[in-house]
């Protein structure tokens, strides 16, 4: 018998007293981890295929379960450790290029964790949100430079598409197909109540979701899978994504074997055949390129839809923005490395690119410097993670943030990991039926709708506490922050003080 | 309608075409104006001179007729209609289009008919009268695109044609098969009963530019289509 150099990375501990066997768990599993023994006339469970989504735990009536860590350890070793060991063995045994999902579990510095932020005293006294006005209405787009008045004192301005967010907050890039259609419906219905926009991804627009174009990004890859006029014609703006944060310089692949009848017919591809999404588009090999890809789409659309230019945040960044923001797009959206993906090569998630804030704090000051920020909107991504974070990014320079990690935590997602096997037990990531009904619409929705005014009232508590009552008063005031055990040069970068100066 | 386009930008243009009831227009003094016909739906347009880039990008079932040559990325993710070039064409010529039919009497440039899609009955056509440069059916992945080599000695396509191929078919007219090309590409001699699989769209090019069905079609061509047992996969386990 070969050797099985695997071991479970979980443990499935059940408490026999408690447990009615009502084989709830097993039923929940699309892992096949529980199964009732007849003979032994009680569950048993293997542990191998257990990726610790919770789902079982979640919906045990009697409370039995509990999955907890492997204490089987490998001989400790600081730098061979016990991942790193596992992969090894992963790869010798399979010759296989490690895959993961979702953003990078490492531990790489928050700095929205080092940054606090500031309050009123004494003078210029804080404002209560509750009896006062605030203002979190956003509008994404360029900004008009000069205001002329005719006789009658009548004001004129150049006026471009635009954005308007009641919250500065969108939902992220999610293609039907790395989710499934109750997801995504989820996502539209929580967008539309929030007067904010949620993001297509590249996977097209399915027939029964363009009654929510108004509320809706069109997302437009390397891969052009679903578009056509009517696509672009259906939301309110177009993203052109040319990278993504969990995987720069990486393109997608879903596999014909999850190209089902719905995903086909969105996709616009036939079923069974493979979705490639090349890492580069071929037809941009420079900002004018890419400009001419953002006019195309804009004389398509009749210069109806603001262009929205995706870019993950790498090492030069800042030099990247600048040219976006001469390529005729009216907002750049940066994707932090932190940022989550249905699937991305392991070496990529966890070594490519840099964290959103330094990104948000380069591309900001360099905009400033050229004289060009008002050109465009910036929104940031990867790893938005609480209100808290949304605050400090618009205070670093951010016009909104986009949010998708935490949409899939309120829709019930438990950061498994595992979003590539295609096996979501909380009918998220996943396009099995029986797994996609799981996720009701209505609650999702709803609790969507609940995470994001929970924040929003918390970004109005924080802008009151400083004395501030309108979200473009807080927009790139980096004297609202301050870092804490950051070294001079991220201090630099991020534009802030230390705390205490 | 007839449209001078001297001095007239591509918005100009496009809001002319768009907001006029008349169903056809010739266009002349063309000369760089680009996104020409962009998404454009039930009309016709005749283009005497130069058209700029992006010609009938997302063009959902219009005709653009091109009395001159046209420059890059014509027909980018088009989804229904037809473009007809009287002369040569540039780069990425067709680029993820979904249906419709272009013709090129001469030749066009690198990476013509990129990412090119079918889906049910939507099936694009892309037919070459000369020859074509390098990447040609760079990830093709439905549809049929032809390069016919009307006067050109050799093999009418240039390096790495069919890089990520995947679905669809080429038909080659050459008396040699293209060189280098990926194990994951199948290239053999095309059967008669393959040829005449391709007839109708060797007739509609002669339909448009003049030359004798039976005489291109009785030269050799090489077929082109993505080798099943040998596809594009990156081997991945799960981490």
């Amino acid at each position: 018998m070969p050797v099985n150099y695997m071991n479970p990375l979980f443990e499935v501990v059940r408490d026999h007293d408690k447990c009615i066997k009502c084989r709830v768990c097993e039923r929940q599993c699309a892992n096949e981890v529980h199964k009732y023994d007849a003979e032994l006339d009680r569950m048993v469970s293997d542990e191998m295929t257990c990726v610790d989504c919770q789902r079982c735990v979640c919906l045990c009536p009697v409370n039995a379960l509990k999955i907890r860590p492997n204490e089987n350890r490998f001989r400790d070793n600081a730098n061979w450790n016990q991942q790193i060991m596992t992969e090894i063995y992963k790869q010798a045994d399979s010759g296989g290029v490690l895959l993961s999902a979702m953003g990078t579990p490492k531990e790489y510095p928050v700095y929205w964790d080092k940054i606090l932020l500031n309050a009123s005293q004494v003078t210029n006294p804080p404002i209560d949100p509750l009896r006062e006005p605030m203002e979190t209405k956003t509008f994404l787009g360029k900004k008009s430079q000069a205001i002329s008045y005719d006789e009658n004192g009548k004001a004129h301005y150049e006026k471009t598409p635009y954005l308007e967010l009641d919250v500065p907050i969108m939902f992220s890039a999610m293609s039907f197909g790395s989710i499934s259609k109750n997801a995504h419906e989820s996502l539209a219905r929580a967008a539309t109540e929030l007067g904010t926009y949620y993001n297509t991804g590249e996977g097209g627009l399915h027939e029964d979701f363009y009654k929510y174009g108004k509320n809706t990004i069109c997302q437009v890859a390397s891969g052009r899978f679903g578009v056509f006029k009517g696509y672009l014609d259906a939301g309110a703006a177009i993203e052109i994504k040319m990278g993504q944060g969990a995987k720069p310089g990486i393109g997608g692949h879903l596999p014909g074997m999850k190209i089902n009848d719905e995903i086909s017919k969105t996709r616009m591809i036939p079923k069974g055949t493979d979705a490639i999404s090349p890492a580069p588009h071929h037809d941009i090999y420079s900002i004018e390129d890419l400009r001419q890809l953002v006019f195309s789409l804009k004389e398509a659309t009749n210069w109806e839809k603001p262009v929205i230019v995706k870019i993950a945040a790498v090492h030069n960044v800042a030099a990247i923005a600048s040219g976006v923001a001469r390529s005729g797009a009216d907002i750049i959206a940066i994707d932090g490395f932190r940022g989550g993906t249905g699937a991305a090569p392991t070496r990529i998630r966890d070594n490519v690119g840099i964290p959103i804030e330094l990104a948000l704090a380069s591309v900001d000051s360099r905009l400033r410097d050229e004289g060009i920020r008002n050109d465009v909107s910036i929104v940031v991504g990867g790893s938005i993670r609480s209100a808290a974070d949304v605050v400090k990014a618009v205070a670093l320079g951010a016009d909104a943030c986009y949010i998708a990690t935490a949409a899939l935590l309120s829709m019930g997602c438990h950061l498994c990991r595992s979003c590539n096997t295609g096996k979501c037990n909380w009918g998220i990531a996943t396009q099995r039926a029986d797994l996609v009904k799981r996720l009701n619409p209505e609650v999702a929705s709803k609790r969507l709708v609940n995470l994001v005014t929970a924040w929003n009232h918390e970004i109005k508590e924080m802008m009151g506490g400083m004395g501030i009552n309108s979200i473009e008063a807080l927009r790139g005031n980096r004297l609202m922050l301050r870092g804490v055990g950051l070294n001079p040069k991220e201090l630099e970068i991020l534009g802030i003080q230390h705390a205490g100066e | 309608m007839r449209i001078d386009a001297r001095n007239h930008g591509y918005t100009e243009l496009n809001r002319v075409i768009r907001a006029s009831s008349d169903e056809k227009f010739q266009l002349v003094n063309v000369l760089g104006q680009r996104y020409i016909g962009a998404g454009l739906s039930g009309k016709e347009i005749m283009i005497e001179g130069t058209p700029g880039n992006a010609l009938g990008a997302y063009l959902n079932g219009s005709k653009i007729i091109v009395h001159g040559n046209a420059q890059d990325a014509i027909g980018d993710t088009m989804n229904d209609g037809a473009i007809i070039v009287h002369g040569n064409c540039g780069d990425t010529t067709g680029y993820a289009m979904r249906s419709g039919e272009i013709y090129v009497q001469g030749n066009a440039g690198y990476r013509v008919g990129i990412h090119m899609k079918s889906y049910q009955d939507l099936y694009p056509i892309i037919v070459i009268g000369g020859k074509v440069g390098d990447f040609l059916g760079e990830y093709q992945a439905g549809g049929i695109i032809i390069v016919l080599g009307i006067g050109v000695e050799g093999c009418p396509v240039g390096s790495f044609c069919g890089t990520g191929m995947h679905g669809g078919e080429m038909f080659i007219r050459s008396e040699t098969a293209p060189v280098g090309l990926p194990v994951q590409v199948c290239c053999e001699k095309a059967t008669d009963e393959e040829k005449q699989s391709i007839r109708h769209y060797v007739e509609r090019f002669v339909k448009h530019f003049g030359n004798d069905v039976d005489d291109l079609l009785s030269g050799t061509f090489f077929k082109l289509t993505p080798n099943s047992a040998s596809p594009y996969k990156q081997l991945y386990v799960n981490n």
